[in-house]
């Protein structure tokens, strides 16, 4: 009896959420003054340090051999998606789906175990995913 | 019951489900399939060859320390356990295993390195040297060709749990769990590497990127520290706890040690 009422409440609970999910898909306010830069976005794009987002995504650039195809192709990103919702995505891709692979790029709490060098920190700064945004609007279809 | 109670043990269940992540019941790859189908055919061809096979040094190592008698007792592992392709047939396969008498969970290289120090009167082999990595890799390989078969039962039961929890939790600054690459996308491409079910029946494996045999150990630090997360010392209870899960999830599996990764 007392699993049915959990099962029950945890379904209530869950479709609460679930509407609370749908409902907010964008990050419209930029996290910074200053406007993305698209030359540096792609830089912090194709890092291997920084973004590395070819570790999952297909990008439009022929020169990049190793081209994860785990996540969807960014190409044709920019005619898909507005500003905000990229920026909603790489700050913290959680929210959308609590179970992506896509690592939350700009939110440092709750992270277990972090490597010396990276404690505390979130894998870009605000600035940084201002940048990205800024590149993946140019990448249209 | 009332309709706030129940919203209030909704509140609870997710509350669970947000600190798990994601969701914790033990899951088996289905098909299960061997690491070694993921590789080239290149490296798949130098694993089947054991004449190509460069891992193999390490086991002809290992069968000349089995019969080397060694420490204050001048004993060889040989003058208790005999012949290896007899009395060690199979063992691999049911490692980690509990240790009756001490109750921990132990992996081969733990087992080896007890055997040398307490059994042998020898100084006890590091981690990832090559006289461990020698025994260890000659003591898997006469379990070679035979099914991966732990117990998770028992003692074990804990040890199981412990390892199960590991492997689902999102760890390090790109917060990711070994679920996250080894159930929900292998056969994908992660940049230039095809993902695998993320089996440890290849281990000690030979890998060319090391060009060396390695343990499953230096395997999982890799895998930890290339999402940014502070690997675990060698022969840390959390990654033996890991390699039971890691076994009972390769039900159907063979030992393949040592086999062949890019
Ligand atoms: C470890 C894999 C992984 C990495 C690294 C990754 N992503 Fe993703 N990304 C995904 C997956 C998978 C999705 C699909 C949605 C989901 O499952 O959450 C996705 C979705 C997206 C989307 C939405 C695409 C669409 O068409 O709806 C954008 C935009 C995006 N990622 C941008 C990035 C950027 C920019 C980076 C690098 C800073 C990056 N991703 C790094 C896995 C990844
Ligand atoms: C003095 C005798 C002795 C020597 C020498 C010795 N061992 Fe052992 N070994 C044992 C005993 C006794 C056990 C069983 C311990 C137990 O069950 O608690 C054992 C267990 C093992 C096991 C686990 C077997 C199983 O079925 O779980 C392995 C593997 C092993 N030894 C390898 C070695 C290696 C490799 C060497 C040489 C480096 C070696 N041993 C040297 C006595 C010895
Ligand atoms: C970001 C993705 C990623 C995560 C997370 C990850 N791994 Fe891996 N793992 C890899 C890659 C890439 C390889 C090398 C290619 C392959 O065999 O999958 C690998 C290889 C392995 C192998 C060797 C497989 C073989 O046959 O040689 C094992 C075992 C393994 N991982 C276990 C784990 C465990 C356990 C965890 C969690 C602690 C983990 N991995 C987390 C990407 C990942």
């Amino acid at each position: 009896m007392r699993s049915r009422l959990v099962v029950a409440g945890f379904l209530a609970g869950a479709a609460l959420a679930a509407s609370a999910w749908a409902a907010e898909d964008a990050q419209n306010e930029p996290l910074t003054g200053v406007p993305g830069d698209a030359a540096r976005g792609r830089a912090v794009v194709l890092s291997r340090t920084l973004g590395n987002c070819l570790l999952c995504h297909a990008l439009p650039v022929p020169t990049e051999r190793f081209q994860g195809d785990i996540g969807p192709s960014l190409a044709g990103v920019g005619s898909r998606l507005s500003a905000g919702q990229m920026r909603y995505r790489i700050v913290d891709s959680t929210r959308l789906n609590p179970d992506t692979i896509m690592p939350a790029y700009h939110r440092a709490e709750g992270a277990v175990r972090v490597a010396g060098p990276f404690r505390g920190r979130p894998v870009l700064t605000a600035q940084e995913v201002e940048d990205v945004v800024a590149y993946l609007l140019t990448l249209r279809e | 019951m009332l309709y706030r109670q129940r919203l209030a043990w909704g509140a609870l269940a997710l509350l669970l489900a947000a600190t798990v992540g994601v969701a914790q019941e033990p899951i088996r790859p289905d098909p299960v399939r061997s690491g070694r189908d993921f590789q080239a055919p290149e490296t798949r061809a130098m694993q089947d060859d054991d004449g190509a096979n460069p891992g193999m040094l390490w086991v002809a190592r290992g069968r000349a320390l089995w019969d080397e008698a060694v420490g204050a007792a001048r004993r060889s592992c040989a003058s208790c356990h005999g012949r290896a392709d007899e009395t060690m047939r199979g063992v691999a396969a049911q490692y980690p295993r509990v240790d009756p008498s001490s109750g921990r969970l132990l992996n081969l290289e733990l087992r080896i390195q007890q055997c040398r120090g307490e059994r042998q009167d020898a100084p006890v082999p590091r981690f990832e040297s090559d006289e461990l990595l020698a025994l260890t890799a000659y003591v898997a390989h006469q379990s070679r060709g035979m099914p991966v078969a732990v117990s998770v039962d028992g003692a074990a039961r804990p040890f199981f749990d412990a390892g199960r929890a590991a492997y689902f939790q999102r760890i390090g600054q790109l917060n990711l769990a070994c679920t996250h690459c080894h159930d929900a996308n292998w056969g994908r491409m992660l940049r230039g590497d095809r993902l695998s079910q993320g089996h440890g029946n290849a281990y000690p494996a030979y890998r060319l990127d090391w060009q060396a045999v390695g343990s499953l150990q230096r395997r999982l630090r890799f895998c930890n520290t290339g999402v940014r997360a502070e690997p675990h010392p060698f022969g840390a209870a959390e990654y033996v706890a890991l390699e039971l899960y890691l076994a009972w999830r390769a039900k159907g599996l063979t030992v393949e040690s040592p086999a062949v990764r890019r």
